[in-house]
């Protein structure tokens, strides 16, 4: 019984990592909105190319993980939510190819079409992924192991917000980014974004933390209960001791300390969500077991995760020390 | 039609077009990976400026078309949950895993080491370099062992017991992953792989030779491909007839299919061309050789084989695409290998890079590869038709209780994005294989600018004089 539980870890850490870290390079995508130089633009993706289909490898280890050892998840949670999931796919075909081909481009207009598919991938992308949580967060009507809900279930006023939620955090991630890894007038104005979206996203979790506990009478439960609220009451004072340290590196104009900070929120917002839903995985009525694959599947995978994780993490680690330091305008990456 | 089956066919017409326009690309990226190895090896041990340039020439175009597999590759990731989820919820223990495999041992080595790849030469040196091309390569090769497991797992089911609600679950896993199809399919596709981007930088280096027939680094890239098609294309050949001899063991129908074969008969004729009727059950405007079908198939003069007529009509896979398909796929390995001799000639006579007619096939033959790549898939995947586990689960039980609006929408839009997307793509590749190879040839990004020097910060102090600063293409 344990074996579904350590994959749940898994699963959910390989989820964190890719909010984590595809959350800032979604981040500069949707901080095209703001900047519109071509030099700065550069700089902004260049800060990122390396490194970005690293990243974006969590979200297939989330998405094939889940089919491998909660394949009945998989199977209701994907049909439930499947116009934000092809959204998102979609999304990220054009912002992932238009970091080649913003570069490959010959006219203007091009490059400026290449930037737009950029910037609204990066933004559309968010959007669905928030918009995917929060229809998984409010349940999903399951009958006879099949999605059994109508077509826009995955469309209320709870997900729309977690949608928008997810938009500014990537764009706070991506702009404390750029104040760790670049200088000058960009960092200046990353600064300044970073204090505005910091606002935003903190009023934002605010709303959403408050109700998420409302769309489940157990999240309430799980919240608020006696004596559940001595491990859960940590978290909100948390998040407000990181907003502190956050608006303190923001003045001190510290370099790293504003991404820490934003990953950290992350951090504790997902550790929200553990909280709200273990041991569902899919509300109101799936459980962590219930969506279990089969002892020997789950068995022969985490062999193989539980050597190559850590692998993998040391030469993820390695390729980031590789490109570590500031990126420099003017000198260009083709 | 009812609409149940318009929704099967379009959510079946979905997965043929995202993982058609998909498969190109991992083709494209083993073949490719490993051709970049190869030469930055021959690079590192003779030194000669001339493979750097090829390097460099196709490491541009490399990432190009790794972007696109990427992106296309996430699609396919997600594709068995959104359209065919009954087939993930029952297949899902046997095939996630593999794919799990994949993701963990392949998809993270090649991300890792790609952007040392491509951006980092100088600024972790040259051996270390090399070893990352290394791991990209390798990743690729890896990640093609698990899902052409798993995909051949579906082909030929084993090592698994069913649960009572119809599930698969794992027996044994050596089983499962070397079913019985696997280690032909594997051979099969890299070589295919390996062959189609032969075929591509051997057109790229005849179509400069055409131009300029001095040119070094045309000429190493038309010389080397020749040689691979000398040598692999008949290769090739061999392993499709064992690969086929694999099938006629564990699914003959879909030889059967191939072949146009609709009854079994002591020395099997081989139709050469026709049009297989589904409906009368004979094959039109056959064109037919006698005896020559048992000879390939059962090796022997008398031997014979079963026909579409002998499985029930519920059981047989469509046969005219798969007819068809088999055709160009063969038509094409039979033109590559005839090149390959052609060149062998030309090269023993000393003519190899003035030969203007074939220059000139060689430049046709360009997409040869990828096209008889792409005939083998369709002559496989609906050759399985109608299963997705072959003999087991059926493919309109494998679908999601997703409705007609739904699969027919993002059908429409996947084809929109796709066509828009790798239509770019497709003129970015091609506008850079029309751009000359030129001597010190600029990589794709070299230095992404950063202020620190890397791991071993020599190189971007003193540049090693086998990597003189490279002047900057005009882009």
């Amino acid at each position: 019984m344990i074996l579904p539980l350590i994959w749940a870890a898994l699963i959910a850490f390989a989820v964190l990592a890719y909010v984590l870290l595809d959350g800032f390079d979604l981040g500069i995508g949707i901080l095209f909105v703001a900047e519109d130089r071509d030099e700065d633009r550069d700089v902004m993706v260049n800060s990122i190319a390396p490194v970005w289909d690293g990243n974006e490898t969590w979200l297939v280890l989330g998405g094939g993980g889940l089919f491998a050892v909660f394949p009945l998840a998989y199977a209701v949670v994907m049909p439930a939510l499947y116009p934000t999931i092809i959204g998102m796919l979609l999304a990220l075909i054009f912002r992932g190819v238009a970091f080649e081909f913003r570069f490959r481009a010959i006219t203007r207009r091009g490059r400026y079409w290449w930037d737009f598919a950029f910037c609204s991938g990066s933004i559309l992308a968010a959007l669905c992924q928030g918009l995917a949580l929060g229809g998984l967060l409010q349940g999903v009507r399951v009958e006879n192991r099949h999605y059994a809900g109508g077509w826009f279930d995955w469309l209320t006023a709870f997900t729309i917000l977690c949608g928008i939620a997810l938009v500014f955090g990537y764009a706070l991630q991506g702009a404390t980014w750029l104040i760790w890894r670049t200088e000058g007038r960009l960092q200046r104005r990353c600064r300044r974004y970073a204090g505005y979206l910091g606002v935003i996203l903190l009023a934002l979790i605010v709303i959403v933390s408050l109700w998420t506990p409302m769309l489940n009478p157990r999240f309430t439960d799980r919240w608020f209960s006696w004596p559940n609220i001595l491990i859960t009451s940590p978290v909100p004072i948390l998040v407000a001791l990181v907003a502190l340290r956050f608006w303190n590196g923001l003045r001190r104009r510290e370099e790293a300390s504003p991404f820490l900070c934003a990953q950290a929120w992350f951090v504790l917002c997902y550790a929200g969500l553990g909280i709200s839903l273990f041991p569902l995985m899919v509300p109101p009525s799936i459980t962590i077991w219930d969506a279990a694959a089969p002892f020997e599947s789950q068995i022969f995978l985490l062999i193989g995760a539980a050597i190559l994780i850590p692998i993998i993490l040391s030469y993820t680690a390695y390729s980031y020390w590789v490109f570590r330091g500031k990126v420099h305008p003017g000198v260009h990456y083709h | 039609m009812d609409i149940g089956s318009t929704a099967i066919l379009l959510a079946r017409a979905q997965f043929a077009f995202t993982i058609g326009f998909h498969i190109i690309l991992p083709a494209f990226s083993i073949g490719l990976a490993n051709y970049l190895m190869v030469l930055e090896g021959l690079w590192l041990l003779t030194g000669r400026q001339v493979y750097m340039d090829v390097f460099q020439y196709w490491l541009k175009i490399f990432a190009v078309g790794f972007a696109m597999g990427v992106v296309s590759g996430l699609v396919m990731s997600y594709q068995f949950g959104t359209n065919w989820g009954a087939f993930a919820d029952k297949a899902g223990p046997i095939v996630g895993p593999l794919m799990g495999y994949e993701v963990l041992t392949a998809f993270f080595l090649e991300a890792g080491f790609l952007g040392i790849m491509l951006f980092g030469r100088h600024r972790v040196g040259p051996y270390l370099h090399f070893a990352a091309t290394c791991f990209v390569a390798i990743g690729t090769l890896i990640s093609a062992f698990w899902i052409l497991s798993a995909n051949s797992w579906m082909q030929t089911p084993t090592g698994y017991k069913t649960s009572l609600d119809g599930r698969f679950l794992p027996d044994s896993w050596l089983h499962i992953i070397f079913n019985p199809s696997f280690p032909f399919r594997w051979v099969h596709m890299v070589i295919a792989a390996f062959l189609s981007v032969a075929f591509l930088v051997g057109a790229v280096g005849a179509y400069h030779l055409l131009r300029d027939r001095q040119n070094q680094a045309a000429r190493t890239m038309f010389s080397m491909a020749m040689w691979m098609a000398a040598f692999v294309a008949p290769i090739q050949i061999l392993a499709g007839d064992f690969h086929g001899l694999n099938t006629l063991e564990h699914q003959p129908a879909k030889v059967a299919a191939l072949e146009g074969d609709w009854h079994a008969e002591p020395g099997q004729r081989l139709i050469l061309l026709g049009w297989p009727n589904m409906g009368t059950e004979k094959t039109d405007f056959e064109v037919s050789i006698p005896h020559l079908g048992a000879l390939i198939l059962t090796h022997t003069w008398n031997g014979e084989i079963k026909g579409l007529a002998d499985f029930p009509r519920d059981q047989r896979p469509p046969s005219p695409p798969i007819f068809v398909a088999f055709r160009v796929m063969v038509l094409l390995g039979v033109l590559m290998a005839a090149i390959g001799i052609a060149g062998l000639w030309k090269r023993y006579r000393g003519r190899l890079y003035y030969s203007n007619w074939l220059l000139r096939c060689m430049v046709i033959m360009g997409p040869a590869g990828f096209m008889a790549l792409l005939s083998g898939w369709v002559v496989t995947e609906v050759g399985r038709q109608p299963y997705t586990v072959y003999g087991m689960l059926r493919t309109e039980e494998s679908v999601s209780p997703i409705g007609l609006p739904g699969v027919a929408t993002s059908l429409v839009a996947f084809a929109i994005v796709y066509f828009i997307v790798f239509g770019a793509g497709f003129f970015f590749l091609l506008r850079l294989m029309r751009h000359m190879p030129i001597v010190g040839e600029g990589g794709p990004p070299q230095g992404v600018p950063v202020r620190s020097a890397g791991l071993t910060p020599l190189p971007s102090l003193h540049p090693d004089p086998r990597h003189p600063t490279e002047p900057r293409p005009a882009e």
